[in-house]
């Protein structure tokens, strides 16, 4: 899926546009980020982020975007399978192990670094 | 008519209390700085081995103190008061510290016109006759202000140009009634009233708190009866580069040519060129250490005989922003003057 | 409104453009030229792990794991090293909407809060920047996910 080429074309005009966000607008990088994250996601529910993931490969799992994309994906395949509690329970099976890793080695670094300042 | 109060918000020191003695700590980035010579001491990194910055901080602060009162050649029995101010929530750096020191002890917030609030307040005490020697302190930190208004200092947010640059340090005046008339007396201290022109975002001091420091320079001169010539020097506390543009450009529209008399502790503190500051220092210890570190001895040596410091406040807390409110600001203004004739 | 605060407003008006005139305006088209190399960088880099995951025998389905995982160790060492905010103060969004980003995010609160200890500083307070992001996401995929259900 994708090619370095499609992924940096893609991935970075996923950034620019967010940068140009922060430059232009009073908007705080977590306001930007999460619109980023709804848009991933209604980009997913309407069946347009996965074609955007076979063409742009890295370009388009790395963003923040995708975040919403997997969470999405995740709601609605326990739906197929389990009906509307699915959209409950699911939510969390693609984006596990994103958010695992940040806890884990969040709590590593933690105990072994000091902040710098 | 009140004897000592002059105009609507100028207080008049008849008695003449002195700074007698002063002292100053930074840390690395001020040590570095255009000022760094002039400091008591600098400190090689920010943390002076503490397990938290704001342990740090309270260190830096009993470090002034004790050397301000030591350096008058008395000790922490000799001292009345001590008013001291931080932006830490509580001012738990003045709280710890003052425990420490052991001092009756009067906590004040001014934010970063905390410096001229203390220095202000100690010299109507000793001037009224309450206090024969008395400590003025502040202190900041950058670790505990950017962790307490902003964001964690590991957090990779992209700061705009226009956005300062917290000061580590810590600076402390022993203010007496003081026989010695070559040290610099503490005439007029006006106490400015909050302004907010609608400024919201938290990066944008510069323009929050300009307003408020024209509004008392030009109360104090009207106070006063005084114009600009009238002073050698006069330094904003935190403006920096941005605040003081918009400050001479305020000045131009109120008729006060502030051109070569005026400057800002931002700018002077930090090299604005060669460090990654932004637009410039900020913070209580700002207007602190460049006023006791580098103003106070010409005004001792009479190269300087009438000083004005207008410290420079941003009332808002994390909180206020989240709930987008704007960015109320005050300034106090304090004269410091070389009287005797002949100064040494 | 009443003539006061109508006055304060307008005074209040003509302040914020005079001091909008001071103050130095951020280089867009330098910070968005920054941005877009440096995350397309970031995505070709995830690319490239992705790759060698795949080599290494994960299937396409699964390569998305270890690949975000990878990425979000690289940034939280990075953050503990001191690292990342320099870089992020250059790149902006370019390391902010990659994944890096909310690692940094996760990592840096992390570490801050480390003085308040680890169950009231770390453990209370890792996810204080990136909650948003995840509390968002969740609503989002759960009225994709109603919506779905109700459209048949």
């Amino acid at each position: 899926m994708g090619s370095y080429l499609t992924a940096f074309l893609v991935g970075g005009l996923i950034c620019a546009l967010a940068q140009l966000l922060f430059d232009l607008t009073s908007l705080t990088p977590a306001h930007v980020l999460t619109l980023f994250v709804v848009i991933g996601g209604i980009l997913s529910g309407l069946g347009l982020y996965e074609p955007l993931v076979q063409f742009a490969g890295a370009g388009a799992t790395v963003p923040i975007t995708s975040f919403g994309h997997q969470l999405v994906q995740g709601a609605l395949r326990e739906l197929e399978i389990h009906g509307i509690v699915g959209v409950l329970a699911g939510i969390f099976d693609l984006s596990s192990a994103g958010i695992t890793s940040a806890i884990i080695f969040g709590f590593i670094v933690a105990l072994l670094f000091d902040p710098k300042g | 008519m009140l004897e000592r109060k002059l105009g609507a918000q100028t207080l008049v020191f008849n008695n003449f209390p002195r700074i007698k003695a002063a002292a100053t700590v930074v840390g690395p980035l001020e040590g570095e700085g255009p000022l760094g010579s002039c400091y008591d001491i600098v400190y090689p990194d920010q943390t002076l081995g503490h397990k938290s910055w704001e342990a740090s901080e309270r260190a830096m602060m009993k470090e002034a103190v004790n050397l301000a009162i030591t350096k008058g050649g008395l000790t922490s029995q000799d001292i009345d008061y001590m008013l001291a101010g931080d932006l830490l929530n509580q001012i738990i750096t003045c709280n710890f510290a003052a425990r420490d020191l052991g001092i009756p002890f009067l906590g004040l917030y001014g934010a970063c016109s905390s410096f001229a609030e203390s220095l202000g307040l100690a010299a109507v005490l000793v001037d009224g006759g309450y206090a024969s020697h008395t400590v003025a302190a502040v202190s900041s930190h950058y670790g505990t202000s950017e962790r307490q208004y902003r964001y964690p200092t590991e957090y990779g947010g992209q700061r705009p140009p226009y956005s300062q640059t917290t000061v580590t340090g810590s600076g402390a005046a022993l203010v007496s009634q003081a026989d010695d008339p070559h040290l610099p007396a503490i005439t007029h201290f006006t106490i400015g009233r909050v302004l907010d022109m609608g400024i919201k975002d938290p990066f944008d001091m510069g323009s929050a708190m300009a307003p408020a420091a024209m509004d008392t320079l030009q109360r104090h001169l009207l106070d006063t009866g005084r114009s600009v010539a009238d002073y050698d020097l006069i330094l904003t506390g935190d403006l920096a580069s941005v605040g003081k543009k918009i400050m001479l450009e305020l000045a131009k529209q109120e008729g006060i040519n502030l051109k070569d008399k005026y400057d800002d502790c931002g700018c002077r503190v930090f090299d604005l060129q060669q460090q990654p500051v932004f637009a410039g220092g900020s913070g209580c210890a700002c207007s602190a250490v460049v006023t006791l570190g580098s103003v106070l001895p010409k005004v001792i040596s009479g190269e300087l005989q009438r000083v004005l410091i207008i410290a420079t406040g941003a009332l808002l807390s994390p909180l206020t922003f989240q709930q987008g409110e704007s960015i109320p600001c005050i300034a106090h203004a304090v004269v410091l003057e070389q009287l005797a004739k002949e100064a040494q | 409104m009443s003539a006061d605060k109508k006055q304060q407003q307008a005074q209040q008006q003509a302040y914020q453009s005079l001091a909008q005139k001071q103050k130095p305006k951020p280089p867009v088209l330098r910070n968005v030229i920054v941005a877009y190399v440096v995350g397309g960088l970031i995505c070709v880099f995830g690319q490239a792990i992705t790759q060698l995951y795949l080599r290494l025998g994960f299937s396409v389905e699964d390569v998305g794991n270890p690949t975000v995982a990878t990425l979000i160790l690289i940034s939280a060492v990075l953050t503990g090293l001191g690292i990342y905010d320099v870089i992020a103060q250059f790149a902006g969004a370019g390391t902010a909407v990659p994944v890096t980003g909310f690692a940094n995010s996760v990592v840096s609160a992390a570490l801050e809060f480390k003085r308040e200890g680890l169950v009231l500083g770390v453990g209370a307070k890792m996810f204080s920047l990136a909650g948003p992001v995840i509390v968002y996401g969740t609503v989002t995929a759960f009225v994709v996910g109603i919506i779905k259900a109700l459209l048949g």
